[in-house]
Protein backbone atom coordinates (compact mmCIF):
# COMPACT_ATOMS: atom_id res chain seq x y z
CA UNK A 1 0.00 0.00 0.00
CA UNK A 2 1.30 3.51 -0.46
CA UNK A 3 2.01 4.86 2.33
CA UNK A 4 0.53 8.63 3.51
CA UNK A 5 3.84 11.10 4.00
CA UNK A 6 4.77 12.69 7.10
CA UNK A 7 6.96 16.11 6.10
CA UNK A 8 8.27 18.22 8.35
CA UNK A 9 9.16 21.35 7.01
CA UNK A 10 12.13 23.88 8.12
CA UNK A 11 12.29 27.58 7.63
CA UNK A 12 15.72 28.46 6.63
CA UNK A 13 17.88 31.57 6.44
CA UNK A 14 21.48 32.57 5.53
CA UNK A 15 21.71 28.27 6.39
CA UNK A 16 20.46 28.50 9.33
CA UNK A 17 16.76 27.16 10.98
CA UNK A 18 14.80 29.93 11.96
CA UNK A 19 12.26 28.87 13.97
CA UNK A 20 14.17 27.69 17.46
CA UNK A 21 14.19 23.93 18.11
CA UNK A 22 14.23 21.65 21.11
CA UNK A 23 16.73 18.93 19.86
CA UNK A 24 18.78 17.96 22.20
CA UNK A 25 22.00 16.41 22.04
CA UNK A 26 22.68 18.34 18.78
CA UNK A 27 25.96 19.75 17.98
CA UNK A 28 24.18 22.93 16.62
CA UNK A 29 20.08 23.18 17.26
CA UNK A 30 20.40 25.47 14.30
CA UNK A 31 21.99 24.10 11.65
CA UNK A 32 19.12 22.60 8.97
CA UNK A 33 21.20 19.58 8.24
CA UNK A 34 21.33 18.04 11.77
CA UNK A 35 17.54 18.88 12.16
CA UNK A 36 16.99 16.91 8.83
CA UNK A 37 19.41 13.92 9.75
CA UNK A 38 17.28 14.08 13.00
CA UNK A 39 14.06 13.97 11.19
CA UNK A 40 15.68 11.14 8.64
CA UNK A 41 16.48 9.05 11.82
CA UNK A 42 12.99 9.42 13.36
CA UNK A 43 10.98 8.42 10.46
CA UNK A 44 10.04 11.93 8.08
CA UNK A 45 9.38 10.42 4.59
CA UNK A 46 10.47 13.67 3.01
CA UNK A 47 11.68 17.30 4.05
CA UNK A 48 11.16 20.44 3.01
CA UNK A 49 13.36 23.67 3.06
CA UNK A 50 11.33 26.92 3.12
CA UNK A 51 13.85 29.72 2.10
CA UNK A 52 13.08 32.86 3.47
CA UNK A 53 16.16 34.45 2.51
CA UNK A 54 15.68 38.57 1.43
CA UNK A 55 19.33 38.65 -0.15
CA UNK A 56 20.81 37.25 -2.90
CA UNK A 57 24.13 36.07 -0.68
CA UNK A 58 21.83 34.59 1.87
CA UNK A 59 20.32 32.46 -1.11
CA UNK A 60 24.26 30.76 -2.09
CA UNK A 61 24.41 29.39 1.25
CA UNK A 62 20.59 27.84 0.92
CA UNK A 63 22.19 26.28 -2.41
CA UNK A 64 24.82 25.45 0.20
CA UNK A 65 22.75 23.81 2.63
CA UNK A 66 21.17 22.25 0.38
CA UNK A 67 24.35 20.37 -1.51
CA UNK A 68 25.06 19.28 2.68
CA UNK A 69 21.80 17.67 2.82
CA UNK A 70 21.85 15.79 0.34
CA UNK A 71 25.09 14.23 1.03
CA UNK A 72 23.51 12.92 4.20
CA UNK A 73 19.81 12.51 3.99
CA UNK A 74 18.68 9.93 1.60
CA UNK A 75 14.93 10.60 1.47
CA UNK A 76 13.30 13.20 -0.70
CA UNK A 77 14.27 16.80 -0.27
CA UNK A 78 11.88 19.56 -1.35
CA UNK A 79 13.06 23.17 -1.39
CA UNK A 80 10.91 26.31 -1.73
CA UNK A 81 10.90 29.86 -1.14
CA UNK A 82 11.85 32.79 -3.22
CA UNK A 83 12.52 31.10 -6.53
CA UNK A 84 12.72 33.91 -9.40
CA UNK A 85 14.19 31.47 -13.09
CA UNK A 86 14.90 28.46 -14.48
CA UNK A 87 18.29 28.87 -13.33
CA UNK A 88 16.84 28.85 -9.25
CA UNK A 89 15.68 25.44 -10.04
CA UNK A 90 18.35 24.22 -11.60
CA UNK A 91 20.95 25.51 -9.18
CA UNK A 92 18.94 23.58 -6.75
CA UNK A 93 18.48 20.47 -8.23
CA UNK A 94 22.22 20.07 -9.11
CA UNK A 95 22.97 20.91 -5.27
CA UNK A 96 21.13 17.51 -4.66
CA UNK A 97 17.31 18.72 -3.67
CA UNK A 98 14.47 16.33 -5.69
CA UNK A 99 11.61 19.19 -6.09
CA UNK A 100 11.52 22.43 -6.12
CA UNK A 101 8.17 24.52 -4.66
CA UNK A 102 6.89 27.24 -7.02
CA UNK A 103 4.32 30.22 -5.18
CA UNK A 104 4.97 33.43 -5.89
CA UNK A 105 5.98 33.31 -9.89
CA UNK A 106 3.63 30.83 -10.47
CA UNK A 107 0.78 32.75 -9.77
CA UNK A 108 2.78 35.89 -11.80
CA UNK A 109 3.70 33.59 -14.69
CA UNK A 110 1.80 30.43 -14.70
CA UNK A 111 3.64 29.79 -18.09
CA UNK A 112 6.48 29.11 -15.82
CA UNK A 113 5.28 25.87 -14.36
CA UNK A 114 4.83 24.90 -18.00
CA UNK A 115 8.81 25.74 -18.49
CA UNK A 116 10.14 24.24 -15.31
CA UNK A 117 7.89 20.87 -15.85
CA UNK A 118 9.38 20.38 -19.47
CA UNK A 119 12.88 20.91 -18.87
CA UNK A 120 12.79 19.26 -15.46
CA UNK A 121 10.08 16.69 -15.22
CA UNK A 122 6.59 17.84 -13.49
CA UNK A 123 7.96 15.29 -10.81
CA UNK A 124 9.96 18.07 -8.95
CA UNK A 125 7.90 20.34 -9.90
CA UNK A 126 5.51 21.25 -6.68
CA UNK A 127 3.02 24.38 -6.76
CA UNK A 128 2.34 25.85 -3.19
CA UNK A 129 -0.84 27.61 -3.06
CA UNK A 130 -1.66 30.07 -0.08
CA UNK A 131 -5.21 29.79 0.37
CA UNK A 132 -7.69 32.02 2.62
CA UNK A 133 -11.43 32.29 2.93
CA UNK A 134 -13.20 34.72 1.68
CA UNK A 135 -16.84 33.26 2.23
CA UNK A 136 -18.66 29.34 2.97
CA UNK A 137 -16.65 27.02 0.11
CA UNK A 138 -14.50 29.56 -1.07
CA UNK A 139 -10.83 30.90 -0.63
CA UNK A 140 -8.45 32.97 -2.81
CA UNK A 141 -4.79 32.60 -3.80
CA UNK A 142 -2.74 34.80 -1.44
CA UNK A 143 0.98 35.51 -2.57
CA UNK A 144 4.56 37.28 -1.18
CA UNK A 145 4.58 35.38 1.73
CA UNK A 146 0.66 35.70 2.30
CA UNK A 147 0.70 39.64 1.81
CA UNK A 148 -1.16 39.91 -1.64
CA UNK A 149 -4.54 38.72 -2.44
CA UNK A 150 -4.78 38.31 -5.66
CA UNK A 151 -7.96 37.99 -5.74
CA UNK A 152 -7.52 34.26 -7.71
CA UNK A 153 -10.18 31.55 -6.47
CA UNK A 154 -8.17 28.62 -5.33
CA UNK A 155 -9.84 25.59 -6.63
CA UNK A 156 -9.79 27.29 -10.49
CA UNK A 157 -5.42 28.16 -9.44
CA UNK A 158 -5.38 24.66 -8.44
CA UNK A 159 -6.80 23.10 -11.56
CA UNK A 160 -4.92 25.25 -13.62
CA UNK A 161 -1.47 24.85 -11.74
CA UNK A 162 -1.87 21.24 -12.53
CA UNK A 163 -3.02 21.86 -16.51
CA UNK A 164 0.29 23.77 -16.45
CA UNK A 165 2.26 20.82 -15.12
CA UNK A 166 2.37 20.67 -11.38
CA UNK A 167 3.04 17.41 -10.02
CA UNK A 168 2.02 18.14 -6.57
CA UNK A 169 0.43 20.56 -4.74
CA UNK A 170 1.29 22.06 -1.02
CA UNK A 171 -2.07 23.57 0.11
CA UNK A 172 -1.44 25.92 3.13
CA UNK A 173 -4.72 27.13 4.85
CA UNK A 174 -3.52 30.59 6.07
CA UNK A 175 -6.78 31.07 8.36
CA UNK A 176 -5.43 27.88 9.91
CA UNK A 177 -1.74 28.44 10.07
CA UNK A 178 -0.64 28.36 13.60
CA UNK A 179 -3.51 27.90 15.22
CA UNK A 180 -2.96 24.26 16.06
CA UNK A 181 -7.11 23.32 15.54
CA UNK A 182 -6.50 20.96 12.61
CA UNK A 183 -6.01 21.38 8.77
CA UNK A 184 -8.62 22.90 6.69
CA UNK A 185 -10.37 19.61 5.68
CA UNK A 186 -13.14 21.27 3.63
CA UNK A 187 -10.39 22.83 1.80
CA UNK A 188 -8.30 19.37 1.34
CA UNK A 189 -11.29 17.79 0.50
CA UNK A 190 -12.39 20.03 -2.30
CA UNK A 191 -8.69 20.51 -4.32
CA UNK A 192 -8.32 17.01 -3.63
CA UNK A 193 -11.15 15.27 -5.54
CA UNK A 194 -10.75 18.37 -8.15
CA UNK A 195 -7.24 17.70 -8.79
CA UNK A 196 -5.40 14.17 -10.03
CA UNK A 197 -2.06 14.75 -8.79
CA UNK A 198 -1.19 14.59 -4.94
CA UNK A 199 -2.18 17.19 -2.09
CA UNK A 200 0.03 18.10 0.78
CA UNK A 201 -1.88 19.14 3.39
CA UNK A 202 0.00 22.46 5.47
CA UNK A 203 -1.19 24.69 8.42
CA UNK A 204 -3.38 24.02 11.45
CA UNK A 205 -2.28 20.53 12.86
CA UNK A 206 -2.03 20.42 16.60
CA UNK A 207 -3.07 16.84 17.61
CA UNK A 208 -3.08 13.31 16.63
CA UNK A 209 -6.22 13.40 15.38
CA UNK A 210 -5.87 16.53 12.84
CA UNK A 211 -3.60 14.54 10.67
CA UNK A 212 -6.25 11.66 11.00
CA UNK A 213 -8.92 14.26 9.81
CA UNK A 214 -6.55 15.62 7.00
CA UNK A 215 -6.19 11.84 5.18
CA UNK A 216 -9.87 11.26 5.57
CA UNK A 217 -10.03 14.71 3.34
CA UNK A 218 -8.03 13.18 0.82
CA UNK A 219 -4.19 14.70 1.71
CA UNK A 220 -1.46 12.64 0.22
CA UNK A 221 0.92 13.79 2.57
CA UNK A 222 0.74 15.76 6.08
CA UNK A 223 3.05 18.39 6.71
CA UNK A 224 4.20 20.69 9.82
CA UNK A 225 6.67 22.27 11.07
CA UNK A 226 6.76 23.88 14.65
CA UNK A 227 4.58 20.73 15.71
CA UNK A 228 7.48 18.77 15.00
CA UNK A 229 10.19 21.27 15.57
CA UNK A 230 9.15 21.71 19.76
CA UNK A 231 8.29 17.76 20.07
CA UNK A 232 4.80 18.24 20.38
CA UNK A 233 3.98 15.63 18.39
CA UNK A 234 6.81 13.04 17.27
CA UNK A 235 6.72 11.58 13.93
CA UNK A 236 7.14 7.98 15.20
CA UNK A 237 3.92 8.22 17.97
CA UNK A 238 2.43 10.34 14.91
CA UNK A 239 2.89 6.70 12.70
CA UNK A 240 1.84 4.80 15.65
CA UNK A 241 -1.28 6.31 15.59
CA UNK A 242 -1.80 6.52 12.20
CA UNK A 243 -1.57 3.30 11.40
CA UNK A 244 -3.50 2.34 14.48
CA UNK A 245 -6.56 4.23 12.84
CA UNK A 246 -5.51 1.59 9.56
CA UNK A 247 -3.66 4.91 7.73
CA UNK A 248 -0.97 3.07 5.55
CA UNK A 249 2.23 4.11 6.84
CA UNK A 250 5.68 3.81 6.66
CA UNK A 251 7.55 2.37 9.35
CA UNK B 1 36.79 1.84 -3.00
CA UNK B 2 35.22 0.47 -5.91
CA UNK B 3 34.94 2.84 -9.07
CA UNK B 4 31.22 2.93 -10.55
CA UNK B 5 30.19 4.73 -13.74
CA UNK B 6 27.27 6.58 -13.28
CA UNK B 7 26.23 7.86 -16.98
CA UNK B 8 25.17 11.18 -17.66
CA UNK B 9 23.64 11.63 -20.47
CA UNK B 10 21.01 14.58 -19.25
CA UNK B 11 18.90 13.06 -17.67
CA UNK B 12 19.75 11.84 -14.45
CA UNK B 13 19.37 13.00 -10.81
CA UNK B 14 23.65 12.36 -10.65
CA UNK B 15 23.99 14.38 -7.58
CA UNK B 16 21.74 11.98 -5.92
CA UNK B 17 23.10 9.01 -7.17
CA UNK B 18 26.52 10.25 -6.53
CA UNK B 19 25.94 11.27 -3.05
CA UNK B 20 24.70 7.79 -2.07
CA UNK B 21 27.24 5.57 -3.67
CA UNK B 22 29.86 7.59 -1.88
CA UNK B 23 27.70 7.00 1.36
CA UNK B 24 27.99 3.77 0.88
CA UNK B 25 31.30 3.83 0.43
CA UNK B 26 31.96 3.12 -3.53
CA UNK B 27 34.05 5.78 -5.48
CA UNK B 28 31.12 7.32 -8.82
CA UNK B 29 32.82 8.61 -11.46
CA UNK B 30 30.42 10.76 -14.09
CA UNK B 31 30.59 9.53 -17.46
CA UNK B 32 29.13 11.47 -20.58
CA UNK B 33 31.37 9.26 -23.26
CA UNK B 34 30.26 6.04 -24.01
CA UNK B 35 34.11 4.20 -24.52
CA UNK B 36 34.77 5.22 -20.59
CA UNK B 37 32.27 2.56 -19.79
CA UNK B 38 34.25 -0.09 -20.48
CA UNK B 39 36.75 0.34 -17.77
CA UNK B 40 33.70 0.25 -14.88
CA UNK B 41 32.96 -3.18 -13.73
CA UNK B 42 29.89 -1.17 -12.59
CA UNK B 43 27.66 1.30 -13.72
CA UNK B 44 24.36 3.16 -13.04
CA UNK B 45 22.25 4.59 -15.26
CA UNK B 46 20.01 6.95 -13.21
CA UNK B 47 17.07 8.92 -14.82
CA UNK B 48 14.45 11.61 -14.55
CA UNK B 49 11.86 12.76 -17.08
CA UNK B 50 10.17 11.79 -20.02
CA UNK B 51 11.46 8.43 -21.70
CA UNK B 52 11.56 10.24 -25.50
CA UNK B 53 14.52 12.42 -25.48
CA UNK B 54 15.69 10.45 -22.58
CA UNK B 55 16.49 7.52 -25.18
CA UNK B 56 17.48 9.66 -27.93
CA UNK B 57 20.18 11.31 -26.20
CA UNK B 58 21.30 8.01 -25.02
CA UNK B 59 20.96 6.85 -28.39
CA UNK B 60 22.84 10.36 -29.92
CA UNK B 61 25.90 9.40 -27.47
CA UNK B 62 25.84 6.12 -28.74
CA UNK B 63 25.24 4.82 -25.29
CA UNK B 64 23.20 1.96 -26.37
CA UNK B 65 25.95 0.34 -28.23
CA UNK B 66 28.40 0.78 -25.51
CA UNK B 67 25.68 -0.99 -23.06
CA UNK B 68 25.09 -4.43 -24.82
CA UNK B 69 28.83 -4.52 -25.28
CA UNK B 70 29.42 -4.04 -21.27
CA UNK B 71 26.58 -5.81 -20.56
CA UNK B 72 28.35 -9.10 -22.69
CA UNK B 73 31.30 -8.61 -20.95
CA UNK B 74 29.31 -9.70 -18.29
CA UNK B 75 29.68 -6.10 -15.92
CA UNK B 76 26.89 -5.02 -13.71
CA UNK B 77 24.68 -2.47 -14.42
CA UNK B 78 21.80 -0.65 -12.11
CA UNK B 79 18.81 1.40 -13.81
CA UNK B 80 16.99 3.23 -11.45
CA UNK B 81 13.42 5.14 -12.11
CA UNK B 82 13.75 6.07 -15.98
CA UNK B 83 16.96 4.60 -16.27
CA UNK B 84 14.82 1.26 -15.25
CA UNK B 85 12.43 2.11 -18.24
CA UNK B 86 14.42 2.79 -20.62
CA UNK B 87 15.96 -1.41 -20.84
CA UNK B 88 12.94 -2.25 -21.79
CA UNK B 89 11.54 -2.87 -25.23
CA UNK B 90 9.63 0.03 -26.03
CA UNK B 91 7.31 2.49 -24.24
CA UNK B 92 3.91 4.50 -25.11
CA UNK B 93 4.67 7.54 -22.88
CA UNK B 94 4.12 10.58 -25.56
CA UNK B 95 3.44 7.97 -28.81
CA UNK B 96 5.41 4.96 -28.70
CA UNK B 97 9.50 4.90 -28.79
CA UNK B 98 11.69 1.92 -28.71
CA UNK B 99 14.08 0.97 -25.76
CA UNK B 100 17.21 -0.47 -25.19
CA UNK B 101 15.09 -3.77 -25.43
CA UNK B 102 17.69 -5.20 -22.59
CA UNK B 103 14.62 -6.67 -21.51
CA UNK B 104 11.23 -7.54 -23.02
CA UNK B 105 8.70 -5.66 -21.96
CA UNK B 106 6.67 -2.47 -22.44
CA UNK B 107 6.44 0.71 -20.56
CA UNK B 108 2.79 1.48 -19.84
CA UNK B 109 1.03 4.23 -18.51
CA UNK B 110 -0.64 3.98 -14.99
CA UNK B 111 -5.02 4.56 -16.57
CA UNK B 112 -7.34 4.81 -13.65
CA UNK B 113 -10.90 5.25 -13.90
CA UNK B 114 -12.12 5.63 -10.67
CA UNK B 115 -10.20 9.25 -10.01
CA UNK B 116 -9.31 7.80 -6.16
CA UNK B 117 -5.63 7.13 -7.03
CA UNK B 118 -3.19 9.99 -8.27
CA UNK B 119 -0.91 10.18 -10.88
CA UNK B 120 2.36 10.47 -10.34
CA UNK B 121 2.57 6.97 -7.79
CA UNK B 122 4.33 9.08 -5.57
CA UNK B 123 5.75 8.07 -2.35
CA UNK B 124 7.08 5.34 -0.45
CA UNK B 125 5.61 1.81 -1.32
CA UNK B 126 5.82 -2.43 -0.19
CA UNK B 127 7.94 -4.27 -2.44
CA UNK B 128 6.83 -7.70 -2.28
CA UNK B 129 9.77 -10.23 -3.92
CA UNK B 130 9.84 -12.47 -6.43
CA UNK B 131 11.97 -14.01 -9.29
CA UNK B 132 15.07 -13.17 -11.01
CA UNK B 133 18.20 -15.45 -10.32
CA UNK B 134 19.83 -12.29 -8.29
CA UNK B 135 16.63 -11.39 -6.49
CA UNK B 136 18.04 -12.09 -3.33
CA UNK B 137 21.36 -10.74 -3.72
CA UNK B 138 20.07 -7.61 -4.74
CA UNK B 139 17.80 -7.79 -1.60
CA UNK B 140 20.00 -9.42 1.13
CA UNK B 141 19.57 -8.38 4.71
CA UNK B 142 16.57 -6.60 3.31
CA UNK B 143 13.04 -7.71 4.46
CA UNK B 144 10.44 -9.01 2.21
CA UNK B 145 7.66 -6.03 1.37
CA UNK B 146 10.03 -3.14 3.11
CA UNK B 147 9.21 0.28 1.66
CA UNK B 148 11.13 2.23 -1.22
CA UNK B 149 10.25 5.57 -2.64
CA UNK B 150 8.61 5.77 -6.01
CA UNK B 151 7.69 8.86 -8.09
CA UNK B 152 6.08 7.82 -11.66
CA UNK B 153 3.47 7.78 -13.79
CA UNK B 154 4.60 4.98 -16.13
CA UNK B 155 5.30 1.18 -15.47
CA UNK B 156 6.85 -1.42 -16.80
CA UNK B 157 5.45 -4.53 -18.08
CA UNK B 158 7.73 -7.92 -18.46
CA UNK B 159 6.99 -10.30 -21.71
CA UNK B 160 7.77 -12.85 -19.59
CA UNK B 161 6.93 -13.15 -16.00
CA UNK B 162 9.63 -15.45 -14.64
CA UNK B 163 11.92 -12.03 -14.91
CA UNK B 164 9.66 -10.47 -12.45
CA UNK B 165 11.98 -9.88 -9.79
CA UNK B 166 9.50 -7.91 -7.38
CA UNK B 167 5.87 -6.17 -7.44
CA UNK B 168 4.55 -2.99 -6.15
CA UNK B 169 0.65 -2.60 -5.90
CA UNK B 170 -0.92 0.55 -6.90
CA UNK B 171 -4.04 -0.07 -8.94
CA UNK B 172 -2.11 -2.81 -10.83
CA UNK B 173 0.59 -5.17 -9.85
CA UNK B 174 3.34 -4.04 -11.54
CA UNK B 175 7.15 -5.01 -11.83
CA UNK B 176 9.13 -2.70 -9.42
CA UNK B 177 12.72 -4.18 -9.92
CA UNK B 178 14.62 -7.28 -11.30
CA UNK B 179 17.90 -9.03 -10.98
CA UNK B 180 18.44 -10.82 -13.78
CA UNK B 181 22.19 -11.94 -13.68
CA UNK B 182 24.22 -8.70 -14.35
CA UNK B 183 21.03 -6.76 -15.30
CA UNK B 184 19.78 -5.19 -11.87
CA UNK B 185 17.06 -2.34 -11.96
CA UNK B 186 14.49 -0.34 -9.96
CA UNK B 187 11.31 1.59 -10.72
CA UNK B 188 11.93 2.86 -6.90
CA UNK B 189 14.95 4.91 -6.22
CA UNK B 190 16.84 3.27 -4.14
CA UNK B 191 19.25 6.49 -3.58
CA UNK B 192 15.83 8.38 -1.67
CA UNK B 193 14.87 5.00 -0.29
CA UNK B 194 16.57 6.14 3.05
CA UNK B 195 18.03 2.94 4.85
CA UNK B 196 17.06 -0.05 2.78
CA UNK B 197 17.86 1.63 -0.35
CA UNK B 198 21.41 2.36 0.96
CA UNK B 199 21.48 -1.52 1.79
CA UNK B 200 20.71 -2.32 -1.49
CA UNK B 201 22.84 -0.17 -3.45
CA UNK B 202 25.89 -1.62 -0.58
CA UNK B 203 24.59 -4.99 -2.41
CA UNK B 204 25.10 -3.36 -6.25
CA UNK B 205 28.14 -2.27 -5.21
CA UNK B 206 29.12 -5.50 -4.08
CA UNK B 207 28.08 -7.94 -6.76
CA UNK B 208 30.34 -5.15 -9.32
Amino acid sequence: MLSIRIIPCLDVTDGRVVKGTKFVNLRDAGDPVEVAKRYNDEGADEIVFLDITATHEGRDTTIDLVRRTAEQVFIPLTVGGGLRNMNDIRNLLNAGADKVSLNSIAVKNPQFINEAAEKFGNQCIVVAIDAKKTEDKKWNVFINGGRIDTGLDVVKWAKDAVKFGAGEILLTSMDKDGTKDGYDNQLLEIISSEVNVPVIASGGAGQLEHFFDACKAGASALLAASLFHYKEIEIKDLKQFLKSKNIPVRT
Amino acid sequence: MKKIAIIDYGFGNIKSVTNALLFCGADPVVISSPKELSNYGGAVLPGVGAFAPAIQFLKNLNFDKALLDYLSAGKMLYGSCLGFQLLFTRSFENGENVGLNIIEGDVKHFNFTDGKLKIPHMGWNNVELKNGNNIKKMFDGINDSEQFYFVHSYYVALKNPSQIGAITKYGVSFCSAVAIDNVWGSQFHPEKSGNCGLKLMKNFIGAC
